[in-house]
C-alpha cells in the first residue's frame, strides 16, 4: 500500500533525473580517452545512485506518518485490528521496496550504458590496432574490458541500498516525534552531513587523550548518536579498481541491516507511546 | 517524556554497542588503505568550499571528475597554471585514482614543459630552460605523491621511470623505478627488461646491467628482443667478456 501511495506521488521522476545525469556525463566525457571515460561514467553513476537513493529515502519517508495523520488515514487503519508496530514496519517495508526498485532501475540503466560504451570502445580499439599481432590486439581489448565491468560494482550498489535503507529508517524514527514532514527532512539531511563526519569525531574521541573534557564529551555524543555514513562509501575505491574483500561488503551490509532494525524499533517505541 | 527518555537511552545504548565494531571496521579499512580521506582544514584550503560540500555529501569522486574535465578544457586552451591548479584539486579530492596522478604528471612534464621551452614571449633561452625544468619537477612531484597514496600501483613507478629516462636523462634513477615497477602486482613484463636497459646506460653499473641482461636472455626466447641483444653485445664488448661466454651471433 505504501509503495502504491509513493508511486502515485511520482517519486520515480528521480529515475528521469538519473537518466539525464548519465546522458549529460556521457556527453561530457565523449572526447576523453576510454579509461578516463569509464572512470567518469562510473563515478557519476554510482555518485548519482547514492545521492538520489538517499534523497528518495529521506523525502519519501518523511511525509508518510504526518500525511496519514493529516488526512486521518492513520485512524482508519489503527481502528482495525492492526497493531501499531505492524503499521510502522509496513511503512518502512514499503519505502525499502521502493528503494530497491529504484536502484534496480538505475543499475539497469547504468549497466546498459556501460555495455554500449564498452562495445563502442572495443570496436574503436580493434579498428585502430588491427595492424598489430593478434596477441597484442587481444591484450589491448582485455585492457578495455578490465576498465569497464569490475566484480565490485554489484556489491557496491547493494551497499548504496543499505545506506539508503538506514536513512529511511532513521527518517521514519524522526517523523514519529516531528511535527511536520519539513522538519523531518531538514533533520535527516543534517544527520546525513554529520554522518559523513562521525568517523572523524569518533577517532578523535577514542584517540586524543589530551583534549579538553568538553571537547571529548561533544565528540563522544556525536559518535554515539549519529550513524557513521562514511563506512558505506565504497564508490571511490570501486571506481579506481581497489581490491575490496567480499567480507568487508558483508560486514558493512550487516551493520546497515542492524541500523535499519534499531531505528525501526525506536520508531515503533515512540509511535506506540504516542497519543494520536 | 518517558518515551523520549527511552528513545534517547536506546540511541545511546545502540551507539555504545556499535562503536567498537565501527572502529574495528575503520581500522581494517585503514590497514588495507581503503579508508576515506579525512575531511579537514587542509582539504578545505585546497579544494574550496564546494569541494568540501561535495566530500560531505559523499560525492568526492564526482567533484574530482568534473574538475578533471575542466582541466582537460584548460589543457586544450594551453592555460598551464590553471591545469596545474585543477590537477592539484583533482588529486586532493581523489588521491586513489592512478589515472589522475599519471595524467597530471604527463601534462606538466611533457606538455607544459615543451610549451615553456618554446615560449615565444620569453626571449632568453636560459629562462625558458629554467621554466621547462620547473615543469619537470612538478611532474615528478605529482608522481611521487601519487606513489605515496598508491604504493602498490606499478603504473606510477613506471611513469616516474619514464620521466627520469626521457626528461632528466637520469638512467640510474630510471632503472631503479622500472625495477620497482616490475616488483609490483600487475606490472608489465617489459618493466624488468627496461630496468636492465637503463642500467646498461648508467656509467659504473655495467657489470650489474650485464648480469641482469644475461639473466633475462637465459629466461627464454620471449625475452630475446633486438634491443636486449644489442645492449648485451655492447656490454660484452665494453666489459671484454671472453668469447666463450658471449651470446651467439643472431642469424640476421
Amino acid at each position: 500500500m505504501t509503495l502504491t501511495e509513493l508511486t502515485r506521488l511520482k517519486v520515480f521522476y528521480v529515475l528521469l533525473l538519473f537518466a539525464l545525469a548519465l546522458i549529460a556525463s556521457s556527453t561530457l566525457v565523449a572526447r576523453l580517452g576510454f579509461q578516463e571515460e569509464f572512470q567518469v561514467l562510473k563515478d557519476v553513476s554510482l555518485g548519482a545512485m547514492g545521492i538520489f537513493s538517499s534523497l528518495l529515502a529521506i523525502v519519501a519517508t518523511a511525509r508518510l506518518l504526518p500525511q496519514d495523520q493529516e488526512d486521518r488515514t492513520v485512524y482508519t487503519i489503527l481502528a482495525r485490528p492492526v497493531p501499531r508496530f505492524e503499521y510502522v514496519a509496513g511503512k518502512l517495508l514499503g519505502v525499502l521496496l521502493l528503494l530497491a526498485l529504484s536502484l534496480l532501475a538505475m543499475s539497469a540503466l547504468f549497466f546498459l550504458l556501460l555495455y554500449f560504451r564498452e562495445q563502442s570502445a572495443l570496436a574503436e580499439t580493434a579498428r585502430q590496432m588491427s595492424p598489430l599481432p593478434p596477441e597484442q590486439l587481444s591484450a589491448a581489448l582485455d585492457a578495455v574490458r578490465r576498465s569497464v565491468f569490475t566484480a565490485n560494482l554489484l556489491p557496491g550498489i547493494v551497499i548504496i541500498f543499505f545506506k539508503a535503507g538506514l536513512l529511511a529508517s532513521l527518517t521514519l524514527f524522526i517523523s514519529t516525534f516531528a511535527s511536520t514532514s519539513l522538519f523531518s527532512i531538514v533533520l535527516a539531511v543534517f544527520v546525513y552531513f554529520i554522518g559523513h563526519l562521525q568517523a572523524t569525531a569518533r577517532e578523535f574521541w577514542l584517540q586524543e587523550h589530551g583534549a579538553a573534557w568538553f571537547g571529548r564529551t561533544f565528540f563522544a555524543l556525536v559518535a554515539l548518536i549519529f550513524p557513521d555514513l562514511q563506512l558505506f562509501d565504497f564508490s571511490d575505491e570501486i571506481v579506481v579498481g581497489a581490491g575490496i574483500p567480499l567480507l568487508f561488503f558483508l560486514q558493512i551490509a550487516a551493520l546497515g541491516a542492524f541500523y535499519i532494525v534499531i531505528y525501526l524499533l525506536l520508531a515503533i517505541a515512540v509511535f506506540t507511546g504516542k497519543e494520536l | 517524556m518517558k518515551t523520549a527518555t527511552l528513545a534517547i537511552c536506546g540511541l545511546l545504548c545502540w551507539g555504545a554497542a556499535r562503536l567498537p565494531l565501527e572502529h574495528a571496521l575503520y581500522t581494517a579499512r585503514a590497514q588495507r588503505d581503503l579508508r576515506a580521506i579525512p575531511i579537514d582544514l587542509a582539504l578545505r584550503e585546497q579544494v574550496g568550499q564546494l569541494g568540501v560540500v561535495a566530500a560531505l555529501g559523499g560525492l568526492r569522486s564526482v567533484a574530482a571528475d568534473f574538475l578533471f574535465i575542466q582541466a582537460y578544457v584548460a589543457w586544450e586552451r594551453t592555460e598551464w597554471s590553471r591545469v596545474l591548479l585543477l590537477f592539484r584539486q583533482v588529486t586532493t579530492l581523489q588521491p586513489r585514482s592512478v589515472l589522475f596522478w599519471d595524467t597530471a604528471a604527463w601534462h606538466m612534464a611533457w606538455n607544459a614543459s615543451a610549451a615553456a621551452l618554446n615560449d615565444p614571449t620569453q626571449p632568453r633561452l636560459a629562462l625558458r630552460i629554467k621554466a621547462q625544468r620547473a615543469y619537470f619537477d612538478l611532474g615528478r612531484d605529482f608522481l611521487e605523491r601519487g606513489i605515496e597514496h598508491n604504493p602498490e600501483r606499478a603504473e606510477l613507478y613506471e611513469a616516474l621511470a619514464r620521466l627520469y629516462r626521457d626528461k632528466y636523462r637520469d638512467h640510474l634513477r630510471a632503472a631503479e623505478y622500472f625495477a620497482r615497477a616490475a616488483d609490483k602486482p600487475g606490472a608489465h613484463r617489459y618493466a624488468r627488461r627496461f630496468a636492465a636497459y637503463e642500467l646498461s646506460y648508467s656509467p659504473g653499473h655495467e657489470r650489474a646491467a650485464y648480469a641482469e641482461l644475461k639473466r633475462l636472455y637465459s629466461a627464454g626466447e620471449q625475452e630475446r628482443l633486438p634491443t636486449l641483444i644489442s645492449r648485451l653485445k655492447f656490454l660484452e664488448d665494453k666489459l671484454n667478456v671472453p668469447l666463450a661466454q658471449r651470446i651467439p651471433e643472431t642469424r640476421n
